[in-house]
């Protein structure tokens, strides 16, 4: 017992993430056993479960650095897998499904894709950055730095285009900002912009809609806010909204369907609308109970897309029900609720913002992933943490645990 | 406030720890939506996802002939078919599997046309070769969304000896879904109909019911197997039809008819009319059009001069000539203006002098005084010429009319022509814009003029000199649907001379004797000389008509042969042994004789001595020769 708290530093947390490593492991196998054999999906839970002894190997070995290394590492980190992913937008390559999107690197048949990489690297700056100040953000200009220091690897990713790891960049940024204690209604204010874009498709949804947004900036202008900065805002929201056009017509065609499909995935049942359509067909099939482990008909068939890696939890919903996903959305819950557990008990900046951090990355894979199987979210090509084939991926995600357990057990 | 004060840092845990609740409840909410409140739907959904329902071709009725062989009958087949999908999907695919397979630009685009159109699985190919199906299966997940079947396949066991008559099949076009003879109820796109002959005539009978069963596919459109949920309904298959059809004969007129003479053969039952054979050369091979023809064989038959998609034994038109000098003696017997001993007025000098102008006889030499029969058998013109005028322009069309010389025979063939006669004194008016004389009388009397018959139709005639003078119309099934027949008022007496001017024509001395004569059996007809618009001009011979009969010696004549051969020339030389060997082979196979050993007399004398039978059949001939 000794040893195992030893060793994992944080039970909890290692062994809650170990279940969703095992339940993954099990998904991927059932995703493998298919009417009409396929060599590949077949054997990739052996394969997983590979990657998950070397993640457990490297979690072991990064689990063990001091913080005082990792502190120091943050920033040439960070230079590096920007410089990487930078490197990506030239010599990247598609995979599977996603070739059209350049967010693989190949160094001697041995791929990785430099944004996991990245997402770690973005956390440990913007926390080494954030946990020098003692006060709040108060200001919007005091946003300006941070928002930086993520936006870039953002945009980046966004030129691959991989929206989905974009989506997880805003989740670490927004989380960590509320754990430097800046204020919901200015993370709201700055959010808002983002959020007029996709009300501009309709012009009385948006003049309501901006109507209330300058309310609430003169609501807070007098205690707040300065001046510049709700002209700022609300000149964005405007910008926003006139680009609103521009921008949807320079989007490819299949991230336009994507987003259209998701409106009304019947518009094309045969097209966009397929994978969404396929996953509630298997999601609602499997009703309360579930078919039952490796027994959904509809991944038998083929009919799911993706089903071990981006659409596995569509397995999830098919075989084991409504019980299934509940008890796999709770495991998920603990994790996350555990990462901002050891945030709120840890007396180090630097070590609650890089909980943080992680916790924003994984909400949003979590959210965008299993939110998709059921038409919560667009579609987006982003992996379920720990259950989603995929080796480097989980080594990654190991390896951010193992930085968590870590920074989060470090005594002053 | 330091931020990072234990209490700050606990206020903002719980801000996340009810963000977390939240965002997570929402999908939690979702999942509840869908997994329990609208389960229902999805789980439907699922089983309509993965279930088609998919047709089972029904087996078409066998088709046998009078003695119950297999004229047409189904084998195993392949066919390959496609589901309905993405067009560009549903493209590349038929362009991956045009490189396995026949599958021309135009037959994808009418694939994916058929696919847009009836939204529903199409047919690519209804009987592929083995290995296509091979090549395919080997490569499945090449070709999402195509799947291959057994289906029933049409086989034509006589091939190209009955192509005409057999008809063949087809895929079901929309613009025959449309039609009312194809019903909804029955019928469906990809479905195999009869397209021609037989099989389209006695579709309704041939046609069995499509069965349906459920089938469980993948999401790739690969079969996985029957679903289990619901009980097939099995295909029924059509009901058999029994032809007069002899099997035997047919092949045997195939084999008999000159390769490269085209022109058709009808062999009837004066018993009932019954089609014993029926051939039209040149042919072709019904086979080749089962599952779709290929385009090179398409164009081949199409091209082809002599036009060997045409049935000449019921669409083609033949001026009769001379074998329709029978109808005007039938006609005038039956109208009762002349007895068979009667001479004519005028002898036959080899031409004759009437209204102002000669009408001259074939024979330059004459004839002399002809009675009824003698005049038969010299088809002489100058004794037909005064009987034509003994009946009169009007008798004789009326009488024509009645019997049927411009109209169909009402034979059970989709498609047959009508003859051509002049059935009222306008006719001529409307045809040639002049009244007509008595003088047409003497040009129709010895088959003349305006009068074109298919042989189908100087078959049924004879079919009236064979026996009573009824002439029951021609029938291909066995219980076809009765259609009228007509008939000529004769006595037997009058039946009597008329065969006995027929019989003149194949005794010796008779023109058609050589090649008509046989071992067992008599064989008495008319030749006829059929000019053409080429042979008039002197471009090309004269078409050969024989028609005739034949039957054992002193006995009713059980079969009635009409040979025409295009550009043939001499009927007594090249239609006559066609007829003889097709009557010599029907009534031997009948009574179970050897068929190997048929030859015509001609055919004998050429490869040996003249044989003992001939001398037997024949001593008149002997006694000729020993006067001489």
């Amino acid at each position: 017992m000794r040893f195992l708290e030893r060793w994992t530093l944080d039970r909890p947390l290692f062994f809650g993430i170990l279940m969703l490593s095992a339940f993954g492991i099990a998904m991927i196998y059932s995703a493998g056993q298919v009417s009409v054999p396929n060599v590949v999906t077949a054997d990739a839970w052996v394969r997983q479960v590979q990657w998950l002894i070397i993640a457990l190997v490297v979690f072991s070995a990064v689990s063990r650095i001091p913080v005082r290394w990792i502190v120091w590492a943050a920033l040439p980190s960070y230079v590096i897998s920007v410089v990487l992913l930078a490197l990506t937008l030239v010599i990247g390559e598609g995979r599977g499904t996603a070739t059209g999107v350049k967010s693989w690197i190949n160094i001697g048949g041995f791929g990785f894709q430099p944004a996991e990489i990245a997402k770690i690297a973005t956390i440990l700056a913007l926390a080494q950055l954030l946990s020098t100040r003692e006060t709040g953000l108060t200001s919007l200009r005091e946003l300006v730095k941070p928002g930086a220091v993520v936006g870039l690897p953002l945009g980046l990713v966004m030129l691959q285009p991989d929206l989905g790891t974009a989506l997880a960049f805003v989740g670490i940024l927004f989380a960590m900002l509320y754990w430097a204690a800046a204020p919901v209604w200015l993370l709201m204010l700055v959010a808002s912009p983002v959020i007029g874009l996709f009300l501009a498709y309709n012009t009385v949804v948006w003049s309501i809609y901006i109507l209330v947004v300058i309310g609430c900036m003169i609501l807070f202008l007098r205690s707040r806010l300065f001046l510049f900065e709700s002209v700022a805002l609300v000149l964005a929201n405007f910008a926003s909204a006139t680009l609103a056009r521009p921008l949807w017509n320079s989007l490819a065609s299949y991230q336009r369907n994507r987003i259209l499909v998701f409106l009304n995935p019947e518009v094309d049942p045969r097209g966009a609308g397929y994978h969404v359509i396929q996953s509630k067909v298997a999601v609602g099939s499997g009703q309360f109970w579930g078919q039952g482990f490796t027994q959904g008909l509809q991944k038998r068939l083929d009919f799911l897309p993706e089903q071990h890696t981006d659409f596995i939890f569509s397995v999830v919903g098919e075989e084991l029900g409504f019980m299934g996903t509940t008890l796999a959305i709770v495991v998920f819950a603990c994790v996350l609720t555990r990462l901002v557990g050891l945030a709120g008990n840890t007396d180090s900046p630097f070590a609650g913002l890089v909980l943080l951090g992680i916790f924003g990355a994984w909400l949003v894979h979590v959210f965008v992933n299993v939110g998709m199987t059921v038409g919560v979210v667009p579609i987006t090509g982003i992996p379920l943490p720990f259950v989603s084939y995929g080796g480097t991926f989980l080594l990654m995600s190991w390896v951010a645990v193992a930085i968590a357990v870590r920074v989060a057990h470090e005594r002053a | 406030m330091n931020i990072h004060h234990p209490q700050a840092r606990r206020r903002r845990a719980h801000g996340m720890y009810a963000a977390t609740g939240l965002i997570l409840g929402i999908l939690i909410v979702a999942f509840f939506r869908v997994q329990v409140v609208q389960s229902e739907d999805w789980l439907l959904r699922a089983s309509s996802n993965r279930v088609r329902i998919l047709p089972i071709p029904p087996p078409r009725g066998t088709i046998y002939d009078r003695n119950n062989v297999i004229i047409a009958d189904n084998v195993p087949g392949y066919s390959i078919t496609i589901l309905p999908g993405p067009v560009d999907s549903v493209r590349a695919t038929l362009n991956r599997m045009a490189d396995h397979m026949e599958l021309s630009d135009e037959r994808i685009e009418q694939v994916i046309a058929r696919l847009r159109r009836f939204g529903r699985e199409v047919i690519v190919d209804s009987d592929a070769d083995f290995e296509v199906i091979a090549a395919l299966e080997e490569r499945r997940t090449s070709f999402p969304g195509v799947y291959i079947d057994m289906r029933p396949r049409r086989r034509y066991n006589l091939g190209a000896a009955a192509g005409h008559i057999t008809g063949y099949v087809g895929e079901v076009t929309a613009e025959e879904l449309a039609m009312p003879r194809f019903p909804d109820s029955i019928y469906d796109a990809g479905m195999i109909v009869g397209k021609i002959g037989i099989e389209r005539q006695y579709e309704s009978t041939l046609q069995g019911r499509q069965g349906v069963r459920w089938v469980e596919f993948d999401a790739r459109g690969r079969i996985v197997g029957d679903f289990t949920g619901v009980e097939r309904t099995p295909a029924i298959e059509g009901e058999d039809l029994h032809l007069n059809l002899d099997f035997g004969l047919q092949q045997w007129i195939h084999e008999i008819f000159p390769d490269s003479m085209s022109g058709a053969v009808v062999a009837l039952d004066p018993a009932d009319g019954g089609v014993l054979a029926m051939y039209s050369a040149p042919g072709y091979d019904p086979n080749s059009f089962v599952g779709g023809i290929d385009t090179e064989t398409w164009d081949g038959l199409n091209s082809d001069e002599r036009k060997p998609l045409f049935d000449r034994s019921v669409l083609g038109l033949y001026a009769p000539a001379s074998t329709w000098k029978l109808a005007s003696a039938g006609i005038a017997l039956d109208a009762g203006v002349v007895t068979p001993d009667e001479y004519m007025p005028d002898p036959c000098e080899g031409q004759w002098y009437w209204g102002n102008r000669f009408w001259g006889c074939w024979d330059r030499g004459g004839h002399g005084y002809n009675t009824l029969a003698e005049a038969i058998g010299n088809s002489c013109d100058v004794y037909f010429y005064q009987l034509g005028l003994r009946i009169g322009l009007e008798r004789l069309m009326n009488r024509s009319t009645e019997i049927g010389f411009s109209q169909q025979c009402g034979v059970d063939l989709p498609q047959e022509s009508r003859g051509i006669f002049p059935d009222e004194l306008d006719w001529f008016r409307r045809q040639f814009g002049y009244r007509p004389t008595e003088g047409e009388a003497l040009n129709l009397a010895i088959g003349q003029g305006p009068n074109s018959q298919t042989p189908l139709k100087m078959a049924q005639f004879y079919v009236a000199l064979a026996g009573d003078g009824s002439a029951p119309a021609p029938t291909i099934a066995q219980d076809a649907p009765r259609v009228d027949g007509w008939e000529l008022n004769l006595e037997a007496e009058h039946i009597a001379s008329l065969q006995e001017g027929m019989r003149m024509v194949t005794a010796p001395g008779g023109t058609a004797h050589f090649g008509t004569a046989l071992e067992y059996w008599d064989v008495f007809g008319k030749t006829g000389t059929g000019q053409n618009p080429l042979s008039v001009r002197g471009l090309a011979e004269d078409h050969a008509w024989f028609a005739g009969m034949a039957g054992p010696p002193g006995e009713p004549p059980e079969i009635v042969v009409v040979v025409i051969i295009e550009f043939g020339q001499s009927g007594g030389q090249i239609a006559a042994p066609i007829v003889a060997k097709t009557a010599d082979y029907y009534l031997r196979a009948k009574r179970g004789m050897p068929i190997d050993t048929i030859q015509t007399y001609r055919e004998h004398i050429m490869t040996g001595p003249i044989p003992r039978w001939y001398r037997e059949r024949f001593p008149q001939a002997f006694v000729e020769q020993g006067g001489r």
